[in-house]
């Protein structure tokens, strides 16, 4: 952090160090080792994961130290750096093994972990100074005062709550000087967060420990008055939110001064982590390249429209979300691209490219090669042939590795995708 | 010292009633402040509220539980300040800007951390508790075990809810408003206020009714079940709990003067001979009697291993 904090005039004063990042930093979601590389590679400046314990995404495949070790290398090639939630609200069962964890991060070359519980962040300032505490959106905070109270505690940051407008981020980031994270694209929860224990009634799961069987996208009837509000074949009641995508509004963050634009999605695939973080990458970059001359291209938005699988909006940050801004009809449909190969190798003399297979093609498929920064191009596959030279008719095995030729230069870790459901 | 019996209240006359049948001390205040309360009473009435709880020999708590945006912190101050000089005997909070305000605005008075279902360890309470707040509300989703040693690992004052329904999702949406929008239908935020007629019934669990309303805060969704701990109340008594909470939302009055009756008498019965305390299922008729047929009482989660 003191690498990227802008140290002013005002704290050359003496009046200490000033929290606003000299340049927003993109925050990804790496829900594991692979997912993590392909973020950083995208363009992500750091990466939020879940370790074995005390994170809210039990059901993800979690990072061991190992892999965060491995992580947090592969990270510092490019610069950015990892960050461990440990977002649960701890029961007494749980709070013997934090100091121990914490120091494990912290000696894993974590930089800082996203915390909600006080017992956790206690327990981080205490035992494992070198880890920043970031206070997570579970915090739910959405007034400068709240933000000022945990200054005070001794955070560097506070993750503000999804409910917060654009007016208001303004209005806090001008009475606390402290860093300001912010979600802007992604699934949200459509309660308050952490204010919603669905699961745990209904199930016995306890949402605010990783538990969340996402109940407010179950259906339910309105009663009122004796009967049901909706008719026979009128669409039930839940409580889901259609996605947040704040692609068309980047200036607006940064000028409101958000210091980390953070996308939602440990559980989502790599595809979707890679196209996603690659749009904004640009959007950014543009906008800090040139703020005058900035204008919204329409690729960045069609690059997200491709991994996304959920309609999308912007949330509270320009007014309260009204109906349409909640999902009542079976919207939810598959992105409309599907990740057919990750390219491994590429000989730029033969123009030969080594593939890693996601997803069956053939090689009449209609494939798009994407790498970060917006290079993307479209052909039709091609012959394919597997590592020993043979023919193959159609790449039909996981992870095989097979030989294509592309139509421009191609790199390791750009994807090859194709339209969903073509073979 | 004997164990405090709290309601919320939502008008004098409340009051009143509440401490004749037994409470021994009641949550008020502002709805621009607080959270989800059965009537609010504005700022300038709090000292008249205040001084009729103390007339009749019980504590009067003032309620700041919100979680607060930046507009409502301009009115903060005043709001604390009113409570502090009406001579209320505590304000609970969840918003850390209302103990940032407090510390100013009502410097010395007790402060409660209640910050709903997220209220889940001692750890978390001691933070709060180096900070002068002097009790922890716990989370209804915690167990018996859970709460006992909570109790036993911390220093400071524990409130558990023992009866009555519990809020189980807040959203800051407008849900009900945009359904009806959705459907086409005429509904205003009166027509959605808190009513036991309006309820959510999930798809595959049509027994379950759970009460859901909308106000100035957004959406209340609420159990479909009363937790009842009457007939389990020793078990937290011996954990040396210091408040029992009664949840009066939704119910009629003559509801919840039942349950406090009830809750008063196994208290009393209790400190008077805890070795010779036997519990009498009678006890339990009076609550019973007036019980809505299509909610159940149960024990929460007092005796639940959940998982996740």
């Amino acid at each position: 952090m003191n690498g990227t904090a802008v140290h002013d005039a005002e704290s050359a004063a003496g009046k200490g160090r000033r929290y606003r990042l000299d340049r927003p930093e993109l925050l990804a979601p790496a829900g594991n080792l692979e997912k993590l590389k392909f973020a950083v590679h995208y363009g992500a400046d750091a990466v939020y994961i879940g370790g074995q314990s005390y994170g809210l995404r039990s059901n993800a495949d979690n990072f061991s130290f190992e892999e965060m070790r491995e992580g947090v290398e592969f990270a510092a090639r490019y610069g950015a750096k990892v960050f461990v939630a440990t977002n649960i609200y701890a029961h007494q069962e749980d709070l013997p093994g934090i100091a121990e964890y914490l120091k494990q991060l912290e000696a894993a070359g974590i930089a800082a972990i996203i915390t909600a519980d006080p017992a956790i962040v206690e327990t981080a300032m205490a035992h494992a100074p070198g880890l920043e505490v970031h206070l997570s959106t579970q915090q739910s905070t959405m007034n400068w005062q709240a933000v000022q109270f945990w200054k005070e505690v001794g955070l560097p940051r506070v993750v503000l709550a999804r409910e917060t407008s654009m007016e208001e981020i303004r209005e806090i980031k001008s009475h606390v000087d402290l860093e300001l994270e912010v979600f802007i694209h992604g699934a949200m929860c459509s309660s308050v967060s952490g204010r919603c224990v669905l699961s745990n009634h209904f199930t016995d799961r306890d949402s605010n420990r990783g538990g969340c069987c996402q109940s407010c996208r179950w259906k339910y009837d309105l009663h009122q008055d004796h009967g049901p509000v909706g008719d026979p074949g009128d669409h039930m009641f839940t409580m889901g939110s259609k996605d947040l995508c704040m692609i068309r509004h980047i200036p607006d963050l940064i000028e409101a001064g958000v210091d980390s634009f953070k996308i939602e999605g440990r559980m989502k695939s790599i595809h979707y982590v890679a196209s996603v973080v690659g749009a904004y990458r640009q959007a950014i970059d543009a906008y800090m390249a040139d703020p005058a001359g900035y204008a919204l291209r329409p690729e960045w938005e069609a690059e997200i429209g491709k991994a996304a699988n959920r309609p999308l909006n912007t949330g509270f940050f320009y007014s309260t979300p009204g109906a349409s801004e909640h999902i009542y009809e079976p919207e939810e449909k598959p992105a409309p691209y599907d990740f057919a190969a990750i390219v491994r190798e590429y000989d730029p003399e033969t123009g030969i490219a080594v593939v890693e297979q996601r997803s069956p093609f053939r090689p009449n498929t209609e494939v798009e090669f994407v790498g970060p920064g917006g290079r993307s191009f479209k052909q039709v596959a091609g012959p394919l042939a597997d590592m020993d030279g043979t023919s193959v008719d159609v790449a039909r095995h996981p992870l095989q590795l097979l030989r294509i030729r592309t139509s421009e230069p191609v790199a390791p870790l750009d994807m090859m995708r194709k339209k969903i459901g073509s073979v | 010292m004997t164990t405090e019996l709290l309601i919320s209240a939502g008008s004098l006359a409340q009051i009143k009633a509440y401490a004749e049948a037994g409470a021994s001390a009641v949550l008020i205040g502002d709805a621009r402040f607080g959270a989800r309360l059965p009537g609010s009473i504005a700022a300038a009435n709090l000292k008249e509220a205040v001084a009729c709880a103390h007339a009749l020999g019980i504590k009067a708590y003032i309620s700041a539980g919100k979680l607060l945006r930046n507009h409502e912190l301009t009115g903060l101050p005043d709001y604390l300040r009113a409570a502090s000089e009406a001579g209320a005997d505590g304000i609970t909070f969840g918003d850390p800007a209302v103990w940032m305000a407090a510390r100013d605005a009502a410097p010395g008075i007790a402060l409660h951390w209640n910050v709903e279902m997220t209220g889940t360890n001692s750890a978390a309470a001691a933070f709060w508790a180096k900070r002068g707040v002097t009790r922890a509300v716990l989370a209804r989703e915690l167990n018996g075990e859970e709460i006992a040693d909570f109790k036993r690992s911390g220093s400071i004052d524990v409130q558990v809810q023992v009866h009555g329904m519990t809020n189980i999702y807040h959203s800051q949406r407008n849900l009900l408003q945009s359904y009806m929008d959705y459907l086409g239908r005429e509904a205003s935020l009166v027509d959605l206020g808190p009513s036991e007629g309006r309820f959510l019934i999930e798809a595959e669990r049509p027994d379950e009714r759970l009460p859901v309303y909308e106000d100035a805060d957004g959406t209340h969704v609420m159990s479909a079940d009363d937790i009842c701990l009457l007939e389990a109340l020793p078990e937290l008594l011996e954990a040396g709990i210091d408040s029992f909470y009664i949840e009066p939302l939704l119910k009629s009055e003559a509801y919840n003067i039942a349950a406090l009756r009830s809750y008063r008498h196994v208290i009393d019965a209790w400190h008077r001979d805890p070795e010779g305390y036997e519990f009498d299922e009678e006890w339990l008729e009076p609550i019973r009697a007036l019980q809505d047929p299509g909610r159940e009482l149960s024990f929460g989660f007092l005796y639940k291993e959940q998982v996740y």
